[in-house]
């Protein structure tokens, strides 16, 4: 294996998740490691329940948006957010959740799912999985 | 030697190329995973994905509207 993705997850929107999750996946299957570090509007979609909910970043419309582009996934066969997520721990994906932003939010570990979370984290544990990155991105 | 069988028929980005990796971490040495799938980039995708994890690509063909892909676990 060689090389290494780091993910930067700051929004919760739908279309920008699955985005970093599929390139997430992408990395894993072709033989790197991968962080994905969830921060601000990112760490509701690791709340219990969360992680389908996040609003389309565009054309949203109180959510009419959103449930036509799920339809339209649906019919095209593309994954699920639970399978891509599932995928992701499966081929040894880790997730650093943001510890400022749980302050910043009032959220608590026991509203998280922690079967996903590897560690808890600040920004010089970013810096410390970017810096042996080939590919760092900022969602 | 195993012979392993994935169907990615109909499947989108980014499953065939997850499900050959899946597949891949799953098999021992000298396994032969056969996959089968429609989804264009993928038929040039898991060769690229396969030369990164330095396995041994034995046949890439296409059957219709399908294409096939072998693989060899090193």
């Amino acid at each position: 294996m060689t090389g290494k993705t780091t993910i930067i997850v700051h929004s919760g929107d739908f279309d920008k998740v699955i985005s970093a999750l599929i390139i997430a996946n992408g990395s894993l299957s072709m033989g790197m490691d991968v962080t994905l570090y969830f921060t601000f509007w990112g760490l509701n979609r690791l709340k219990k329940g969360g992680l389908e909910k996040g609003p389309l970043s565009k054309m949203n419309m109180l959510g009419l948006g959103r449930s036509m582009v799920k339809g339209r996934m649906a019919k095209a066969n593309v994954a699920s957010m639970e399978k891509l997520m599932a995928d992701f721990k499966e081929l040894g994906g880790k997730i650093i959740a943001c510890e400022m932003t749980m302050d910043v939010m009032g959220i608590k570990k026991e509203d998280l799912r922690l079967e996903l979370i590897d560690e808890f984290g600040a920004v010089g544990s970013y810096v410390n999985e970017a810096r042996k990155s080939e590919i760092t991105l900022f969602i | 030697m195993v012979k392993i069988d994935l169907d990615c028929r109909g499947q989108n980005c980014p499953v065939p190329l997850v499900e050959v990796r899946k597949a891949l971490k799953k098999a021992a040495k000298g396994d032969v995973i056969e996959v089968v799938g429609t989804h264009p980039a993928s038929k040039k995708e898991i060769p690229m994905a396969v030369e990164a994890l330095g396995e041994e690509l034995l046949e890439i063909k296409d059957q219709g509207k399908e294409w096939v892909i072998r693989i060899r676990k090193v």
